[in-house]
């Protein structure tokens, strides 16, 4: 054998050492890059992120002023996307509009993410009976389809914009525990678990320090693709009035008010329709690609 | 080595047994067991090494987890300098663990992927509270030393590391809690050959700086007779033998451990040697043979073995085997 070969130190470098400790996340971002879709998805969500932000500066109007003179416009040089049965400018409201969308939909996913991991990050660490209590009840949640959940929430809370966040947000919660406790249950067998234990570490460092930092990515992937399904949701619960209330220029209460005039003036509907569309489009697609990015088969 | 009657006893495990319960089919019929470790005692003498070896599936690794209270022991007891670690609460269990490190197999499982090798080691001296905050950073570069790393492996993440420089990062994660006991968990069984001398030398040459006491489990017989003094062989969940290493190696005298030693490859093609080969397959753990376990693969086995289980007894000094007819190999 050659066990008893000479050895001992110094150990000889080897040049795996001399590798930048950025290659992972530039792995990470040249897969992603490479995906056009992806890209296409990020500049979607790009644009909206800074129509958001400077929506005051880019509306040409007030888009709550009411100007009955002006109603019904076709989209013309003066107003791009016409003027609704109010004679409010629509791109304005568009505009004004994609802050409270994506405001819902960030928020939603950010509470349900939170309550979700901790649930997922719990059934999966623990075990037992307690992950078969949790996730029962997480399976009874999603027995329900999301928007019927989502109505039996308002219908206890009332309409309005933070219940509709509360009850979006609500549904997705389950969808994050069963992710979270996936993967936890996969990380918690790994070797480096058993060292911190066997060092003396608790339980919420243990959780939280060596479980959580290691099942990021699918969360974000999950995250990015449950905004979409998020603000679809919201937008829903707006049209049928139990969102945001007129006259506040959410997309969904806007396609609502649409309706009656779907024939004579079709532009009040579909506009906002067509940001809800790209906006859910652009979340879906670059949540695909973040997937595949963080999906370590796609590395050559 | 010296008579084991004037070492101290380290750690000393009595009737230990680890059943893991396994789904049945029918909800009506019993539960079943798999056996992974059932009675076992041993005693493991301070700055000692002790292998324990068998085939996968054996107990062996279960043995290490079960004493470090990584799986819960289903029944016996685990003493360590006289005290009953299996009945300790939770608090005094952690202050405990700064005593007993493990090394694992995969040098890729066992580092947090997401952590340096200063916040690994930091950690690992923050939890135990062994070193003062402000001297942290030199205790972190005699580990480094110890281990053979260069200074420089601090602030780097485990990917840039090779397998055998991830084991040493490993070993010196557990040496900065100054441990007393060290369970190798087939430390070395992932590395290429070489680099097994290395890390094996590297092993041997921290024991006798720091006194440490190796409980090493390995598969590999050539390993267990380069770093042992004594060797445990362990088979279906129970031991078979355990002797000195050279004892075990000269004059082994349970019949699994003879297949077992002549399954070693030699260098020599020359070399004429009797080989035992052993028919069948391990039996299940979960329903094992009445009587001796090894009787259904045993090329010797007698009416009696098929009913009677063999105790384990010491034949020679220090050397015990559970067999009822060891006598006659001798």
């Amino acid at each position: 054998m050659t066990l008893e070969a000479k050895t001992e130190q110094p150990v000889v470098i080897t040049q795996t050492m001399n590798q930048p400790k950025e290659s992972k996340i530039k792995d990470f971002l040249s897969i992603l890059t490479m995906n056009k879709a992806a890209m296409v998805g990020a500049i979607i969500i790009l644009f909206y992120i800074f129509v958001a932000l400077f929506a005051p500066l880019l509306a040409p109007y007030d888009p709550y002023e009411i100007n009955l003179e002006n109603k019904l416009i076709p989209p013309s040089s003066d107003h791009w996307m016409g003027t609704d049965d109010k004679g409010r400018d629509i791109l304005s409201r568009i505009l004004y509009g994609s802050r409270l969308s994506m405001g819902i939909g960030i928020t939603a996913v950010i509470f349900g993410a939170f309550f979700g991991i901790i649930l997922g990050l719990i059934a999966g660490y623990y075990g037992k009976w307690i992950d078969s209590t949790i996730m029962r009840i997480m399976d009874i949640l999603l027995a329900f389809p999301g928007i019927l959940l989502a109505l039996a929430i308002i219908s206890a809370l009332g309409p309005g914009l933070i219940n509709v966040t509360i009850a979006v947000g609500a549904y997705s919660i389950p969808l994050f525990a069963r992710i979270v406790r996936g993967s936890t249950l996969e990380v918690k067998r790994l070797e480096y678990i058993d060292a911190v234990r066997s060092l003396g570490a608790n339980d919420f460092t243990i959780i939280f320090k060596h479980i959580l930092p290691n099942i990021l990515s699918p969360i974000i992937v999950q995250g990015t693709l449950r905004l979409a399904t998020v603000i679809l949701s919201a937008a829903g619960l707006s049209f049928l009035g139990l969102g945001a209330q007129p006259p506040s220029p959410e997309w969904g209460t806007m396609l609502s008010s649409g309706r009656d005039f779907l024939f004579s003036a079709p532009y009040i509907a579909i506009f906002p329709g067509l940001a809800i569309s790209i906006l859910v489009l652009g979340f879906n697609i670059f949540g695909d690609g973040l997937r595949d990015a963080f999906d370590p088969r796609m590395k050559k | 080595m010296q008579a084991a009657a004037d070492k101290k006893v380290l750690l000393e495990v009595e009737h230990l047994k680890q059943y893991f319960p396994v789904k049945t089919d029918s909800l009506f019929k019993p539960k079943a067991y798999v056996q992974a470790v059932d009675d076992i005692s041993f005693k493991l003498y301070e700055g000692e090494t002790l292998s324990i070896v068998g085939e996968s599936g054996c107990g062996k690794s279960t043995t290490g987890r079960a004493i470090l209270r990584l799986d819960e022991p289903t029944d016996g007891k685990v003493y360590y300098s006289g005290t009953d670690i299996l009945g300790l609460n939770k608090k005094d269990m952690r202050k405990l663990r700064g005593d007993l490190q493990v090394i694992f197999q995969d040098p890729f499982a066992s580092l947090n992927p997401r952590q340096t090798v200063k916040q690994i080691l930091n950690e690992a001296m923050a939890i135990q509270e062994v070193v003062e905050k402000s001297k942290r950073m030199d205790r972190m570069q005699e580990l480094l030393g110890y281990v053979g790393l260069p200074q420089e492996a601090l602030d780097r993440y485990p990917h840039e590391f090779s397998g055998g420089q991830r084991q040493r990062i490993g070993i010196a994660r557990a040496l900065a809690v100054n441990p007393k006991l060290i369970i190798c968990d087939e430390a070395v069984s992932a590395l290429d050959v070489s680099v097994q001398a290395q890390v094996l030398n590297l092993l041997k040459k921290l024991q006798k700086q720091f006194g440490l006491t190796f409980l090493f489990i390995s598969h590999d017989l050539s390993v267990v007779r380069h770093i042992s003094d004594r060797v445990m062989v362990m088979y279906l969940g129970k031991v078979v033998e355990i002797a000195d290493k050279k004892d075990l190696f000269d004059t082994p005298l349970h019949p699994y451990t003879r297949a077992l030693l002549s399954s070693i490859p030699v260098p020599n093609p020359e070399l004429k040697r009797e080989r035992i080969i052993l028919k069948g397959d391990v039996p299940s753990p979960i329903n094992p043979p009445k009587g001796c376990r090894f009787h259904t693969r045993c090329p010797f086995a007698t009416e009696k073995c098929k009913t009677e289980e063999p105790a384990l007894r010491e034949l020679d000094t220090n050397h015990m085997v559970s067999c009822h007819y060891a006598e006659n190999f001798k």
